[in-house]
């Protein structure tokens, strides 16, 4: 699903990927650790491009989003993202921060086929073979009326129905990365990027955040994870890479990475963290 | 004392049975006309410009609007209002041959000059809100300029809006100034009744107590929408 070749990153004179090749499958549950500042944020933040790498290639179904000609926007609405500082729009309720992108999107390709349309019609009037015209099955009343139906039904499904209409500034950490994991969710995406999704959460919220990560991955989400939660990635990752200093060491299953470390760096870091 | 009562009558004489009070009047939605629209072009066009001067400059269109947005800038800061409204009255119209009514020339001038000024007000405040609230509007497809607009920005708004109050009031101030191409305003009806009364305490003191509740009042309305912004915040 998405295929890493020799990717790399520098800030400035900073190099921080030094060349990274990996494959994610569709269905894979990839578990990212190391030491910090080892490049394993810069890493996930290439695969949506959100760091534009300075070399090498990602090729998310078959395009390679890291050549700059290609409409990234069109890309991430397939590749949700989850941040440690979650990110919620302030200035948005909870219904709105889910209901955004989704309505946004759909509304402007809507638009965009009325245009196309419009201009199709006038054509036709000196065309001899009328073209056909795009299909409108939709209004704009439809679509935002679905597109809240669906974020309330993902909201019921994390408990927290009755915060539709609040701030995020009035909920727990818990409650925000919930609403955050939901919020990229509605976007149907095909593969979800977290990037130390508990880390910025009280220890008595990480519980809830992780449980919502294990059901997507039960349910057969593709999915990036960079973790500091050894045992979370030990029971949920399918795969795990150890990173440091710009270069993938280890990828192996999380049986044999953590039980069996080969790289003595994977040692070293094991050791401290276990 | 006694002669403080007789300009006093004088004054109420033109102001009141003569119809002063209209020409007041007139002066008074001129000015609070032209600080109103003109701080909403500046907002609009101050907000374009701030956002022009956030854009990442890889390429060249953006480095080249920055540089225009720079001069634009330095231009409306760098010279008196009266210069502008005097050089686009008497020297711009002329040359490119229309002819618009002193106060709509006087609302453009001050809708271009605060522009300049609201644009440095409105990128600090779009460099206070958070970097994260731009990364998660990219990540969901949304483009920089959809998530500036629907996202950055209204907070941006929100974070600014006692300094945009003070601009609001800066420019009810200036507004003096528009008599200088003929305008009525608050300070040009004053003058008048002044000239026609012989008589110029009473109608200046007068004018300065409107200038005073007038801008006691702004305050306040900026008071009670920070208040009702904050409260949105909370709800729940
Ligand atoms: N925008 C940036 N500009 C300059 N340097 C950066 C930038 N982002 C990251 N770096 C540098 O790149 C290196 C790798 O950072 P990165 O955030 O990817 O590490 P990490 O493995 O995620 O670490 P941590 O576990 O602390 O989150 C660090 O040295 C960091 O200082
Ligand atoms: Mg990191």
């Amino acid at each position: 699903m998405i295929e890493v070749i020799d990717l790399k990153k520098s800030f400035g004179e900073l190099e921080v990927l030094k060349g990274i090749t990996t494959t994610i499958k569709a269905g894979e549950k990839v578990a990212i650790i190391g030491p910090s500042g080892s490049g394993k944020s810069t890493f996930l933040r290439c695969l949506n491009c959100m760091e534009d790498p300075t070399g090498g290639a990602v090729i998310f179904d078959g395009v390679n989003i890291a050549d700059m000609k290609v409409d990234i926007n069109a890309h991430r609405r397939h590749m949700g993202m989850v941040f440690q500082q979650f990110n919620l729009f302030n200035n948005k309720t909870v219904l709105g921060n889910i209901m955004l992108a989704p309505v946004h999107i759909a509304l402007s390709d809507l638009r965009k086929k009325k245009v196309k349309n419009f201009f199709l019609k006038i054509g036709n009037l000196f065309r001899k073979n009328k073209k056909p015209l795009y299909k409108i099955n939709t209004t704009k009343a439809k679509i935002k009326e679905e597109a809240r139906e669906n974020a309330l039904r993902l909201l019921k499904r994390i408990g927290l129905e009755d915060k539709a209409d609040a701030y995020p500034s009035t909920l727990s950490g818990g409650q925000k990365q919930r609403i955050a994991i939901i919020r990229a969710l509605a976007m149907n995406p095909k593969v979800m990027l977290f990037d130390e999704p508990t880390s910025a959460l009280d220890p008595e919220m990480v519980g809830e955040v992780l449980d919502l990560i294990k059901q997507l991955a039960d349910e057969g989400m593709t999915m990036v994870i960079v973790t500091h939660e050894m045992g979370f990635a030990r029971e949920v990752a399918t795969r795990v890479l150890f990173m440091d200093d710009g270069k993938i060491l280890e990828d192996n299953t999380p049986e044999e990475l953590f039980g069996n470390p080969q790289n003595p760096r994977t040692k070293e870091f094991l050791s401290k963290v276990l | 004392m006694g002669s403080f009562g007789i300009k006093l009558e004088e004054f109420w004489k033109v102001f009141y049975q003569h119809g002063g009070y209209k020409r007041v009047i007139t002066g008074l939605q001129n000015t609070v006309y032209i600080a109103v629209v003109g701080l909403a072009i500046g907002i609009i066009i101050g907000t374009l410009i701030a956002v022009v001067k956030v854009l990442p400059k890889y390429r060249l269109l953006p480095r080249i609007l920055n540089k225009f947005c720079n001069f634009y800038v330095a231009m409306f800061r760098g010279t008196p209002i009266v210069v502008q409204l005097l050089v686009a009255y008497y020297v711009i119209l002329p040359l490119i041959g229309t002819n618009l009514p002193a106060l709509n020339v006087c609302v453009l001038v001050f809708g271009f000059n605060s522009a300049a000024y609201v644009s440095e007000i409105m990128r600090s405040g779009i460099m206070s809100v958070d970097i994260g609230q731009m990364e998660a509007g990219r990540a969901l497809g949304l483009s920089y300029g959809v998530t500036m607009m629907k996202i950055v920005v209204p907070q941006a708004i929100k974070n600014i809006l006692p300094t945009l109050g003070n601009e609001f009031i800066a420019l009810i101030k200036e507004t003096s100034v528009v008599s200088f191409v003929g305008a009525i305003d608050l300070y040009t009806a004053f003058k008048d009744i002044g000239n026609n009364s012989y008589e110029f305490m009473v109608p200046y003191l007068v004018m300065a107590l409107i200038y005073i509740v007038l801008v006691l009042l702004i305050t306040l309305l900026i008071k009670v929408m920070e208040r009702s912004l904050r409260k949105s915040d909370r709800s729940h």
